[in-house]
């Protein structure tokens, strides 16, 4: 026998008897986030590469989806805080060994030039919109002379939002599910999924919707790669890991995990974006709200097993 | 100066007065606790060893609850007492998450609040509350720095353990076998 018990009455709502402080807030935050991250991760892309013909859908329309996702995104962060008031001391300092306030800075800089991004392509979209000032229009003239260095920026930024949403997480070492370094580069590429598979949605052009298929087929592949592989070093790491790992393996995590994550969120749209390869007519609207939904579901189960990870008792 | 404590274990009987005196100092709500008691259970009958610890914050040295801190509300000050300044944080939760201990707790009126080492106190030349109060004087408090602290002369003497140290934050509690 060895049992570790709290004697003296400590019942704490939310941590005893174990760790439940981050409910669906902070997973459709870090959710959001990633979305964000994709879709100006391949709108840059393309404006980069001088290819904007190839991908016009995730250039403009998709790219007013971008300021939404941040800020519902920040709002649930917000929702999510205790001491609500003092939100704004979040902003009076930088503290870069916190990823939650580097986080907080890049949304702050990210969310207001993703408005800009989406605002220069409205006039091309809806022809009849007026800006009503002249600084308006020259602001827009300007932004659209620099699309290029613009992106060149955004694509940066993209990268650093959607490695945070899985440093924020894997920088706990608390909390033995969410202390391994592979978390930030499988929430990015998980958050570039969620990005592809909305732009594929959305697009009515052929090709484009093709190309994104693809994408989003790759980045599925390394997405279970990435997944296997952090089994695999949970699996041959410190006791606390395994029991961490053993939570999807057996324990109370497997099921919503493999049906919810591997085979709903992955196995199935990667097997429908390969049948749609080869000919077959899928809608894509299948294959895409089965990735996002994969993709949240991803979070949501991470943020929950992970606090139940623990060193003691 | 480095604050430290060592809680003899094999005197700890789990009387809880090191509870209740700590909520009473400090205003702590009721189900809530800075200060708690662990008895731990281990081997089969007729091999079996139970100990106490009377356990709180452990003022790690490298602390994660203060690196997480987005607003710096948690904090380090002389002597390495962690302290959470209420009204810098921003209930965010971070640092409940990064302890390794769960020493720390939400207070209903939002910010987050753990054990201070009764800093308040000290500054008086004070023990802190729960040594103060402990009947069994199983709770040594004072400056490792200093080899003729009380604290440092129990952990020079005795055998001693720390928790979790594989969690790697240099925690400051001694806990004497
Ligand atoms: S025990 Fe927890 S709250 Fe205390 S200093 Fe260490 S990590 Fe921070
Ligand atoms: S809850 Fe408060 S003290 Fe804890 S990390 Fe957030 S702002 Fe800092």
């Amino acid at each position: 026998m060895n049992e570790e018990l709290i004697v003296s009455g400590r019942n704490i709502p939310g941590v005893d008897p174990h760790l439940h402080l981050w409910h669906w807030q902070i997973p459709l935050y870090l959710f959001l986030g990633g979305l964000a991250a994709g879709l100006i991760f391949f709108a840059s892309l393309y404006v980069i590469m001088g290819k904007e013909d190839k991908a016009p859908t995730a250039i403009k329309w998709a790219s007013f989806i971008t300021p939404l996702a941040l800020v519902v995104g920040l709002g649930a962060l917000f929702f999510d805080l205790h001491h609500k008031l003092y939100f704004w001391r979040l902003y009076t300092t930088v503290r870069l060994e916190s990823p939650m306030s580097w986080g907080a800075w890049t949304l702050l800089l990210v969310t207001p030039l993703s408005i800009v991004w989406s605002a220069s392509y409205l006039r091309e979209l809806v022809p009849s919109w007026d800006w009503k000032f002249k600084w308006l229009y020259d602001f827009e003239a300007w932004v659209i002379k620099n699309r290029k260095p613009f992106a060149w920026l955004m694509i940066f930024l993209s990268v650093i939002l959607g490695i945070y949403t899985g440093i924020l997480l894997s920088a706990f070492n608390a909390r033995p599910l969410w202390n391994t370094s592979i978390l930030g580069p499988l929430f990015l590429t998980s958050g570039l999924s969620t990005g592809a598979a909305t732009i594929m949605w959305l697009s009515k052009d052929h090709e484009e919707k093709k190309l994104f298929g693809r994408i989003d087929l790759l980045l599925i592949a390394i997405e279970i790669f990435f997944i296997i592989h952090m089994f695999m070093g949970f699996l041959s790491s410190s006791q606390v890991q395994q029991e961490a790992a053993s939570l999807f393996l057996g324990g109370e995590f497997t099921v919503p995990f493999w049906t919810f994550v591997l085979i709903l969120g992955l196995l199935v749209p990667g097997f429908l974006e390969v049948l749609e390869w080869k000919g077959y007519k899928i809608p894509a609207a299948v294959p895409a709200f089965l990735v996002l939904f994969g993709g949240l579901m991803f979070r949501l189960i991470m943020v929950e097993a992970g606090q139940i990870t623990r060193y003691l008792y | 100066m480095r604050y430290a404590m060592a809680i003899d274990t094999k005197k700890c009987v789990g009387c809880s007065d090191c509870v209740v005196a700590c909520q009473t100092e400090n205003n702590v709500p009721m189900g809530f606790a800075r200060d708690w008691i662990v008895e731990s259970v281990a081997g089969t009958y007729p091999r079996v060893e139970m100990e106490i610890r009377s356990e709180r914050c452990n003022h790690c040295e490298d602390a994660p609850c203060v690196r997480c801190c987005p607003t710096g509300a948690s904090h380090i000050i002389e002597g390495g007492v962690v302290l959470v300044k209420h009204d810098a944080c921003i209930g965010c939760m971070a640092c409940i998450e990064a302890c390794p201990y769960d020493a720390r707790y939400p207070h209903p009126d939002g910010y987050v609040d753990k054990c201070t080492f009764c800093i308040h106190r000290v500054d008086k030349g004070e023990d802190p509350a729960c040594v103060a109060v402990c009947p069994t004087h199983c709770l040594h408090f004072g400056d490792l720095d200093d080899p003729n602290s009380d604290v440092s002369k129990v952990v020079a003497e005795r055998k001693w353990k720390v928790l979790a140290p594989e969690a790697g934050t240099k925690p400051q509690l001694y806990f004497l076998m």
